[in-house]
């Protein structure tokens, strides 16, 4: 009982540093696609980070913020990339 | 208390899975095109998703009432991450002009 309270703050640490990744790449990015997709990987980042700090603090409560990340961040990504194709949100 | 061999799981799953979540952003900073930028997110980071996911599902079913219902992000992220990266590179093919399809093999 003493392999994941070493492992897990070693994973959210590593999540934690994807997640700035992405967020250089959404400040620097050169395109509107570009930060289209860093926000994308942010959000699916910011998923992964609430799992794990889920399984570390033992509690249910990250789930739920979890699948609504999840359920609106694709969304997000599906209305700003329909945007930059079209012009507009609804076709 | 959990059996060591699921601890053993679980850490590897978890690992594995932020490493492959690392790779994928690390080559969202790294590679040079907007149509190589988007391989490392949509896959690495997917997969690497799915892994933490699974992780999270096999701690959840050992410690307390057995459950699946990580399985329904995992799903969902699954399906989405195709339909979005499909989006995204048509944006991208309509704002810059010189990105196009390769021509059909002949």
């Amino acid at each position: 009982m003493s392999l994941l309270p070493v492992v897990l703050p070693i994973v959210v640490g590593l999540l934690a540093l994807s997640l700035a990744l992405a967020a250089w790449r959404l400040l620097r990015g050169p395109s509107g696609p570009d930060r289209v997709l860093a926000l994308d990987t942010l959000y699916i980042n910011a998923l992964a980070l609430l799992v794990a700090l889920g399984v570390w603090l033992n509690t249910g409560l990250y789930f739920e913020a979890a699948l609504l990340i999840g359920l609106l961040g694709f969304v997000g990504t599906v209305c700003v990339a329909t945007f930059l194709l079209r012009g507009r949100i609804v076709p | 208390m959990i059996p060591l061999w699921a601890e053993v799981v679980i850490a590897a799953l978890s690992l594995s899975g932020a490493l492959f979540t690392l790779i994928g952003s690390w080559g969202l900073v790294k590679l040079g095109d907007f149509s190589k930028r988007l391989h490392g997110p949509t896959k690495a980071t997917t997969l690497g998703v799915g892994c933490v996911l699974l992780a999270s599902m096999l701690w959840f079913s050992l410690t307390g009432i057995p459950s699946l219902h990580e399985l329904l992000i995992t799903v969902f992220l699954f399906v989405t991450a195709p339909v979005s990266a499909h989006l995204m590179i048509k944006a991208a093919m309509k704002l810059d002009g010189s990105l196009k399809l390769p021509p059909p093999p002949q």
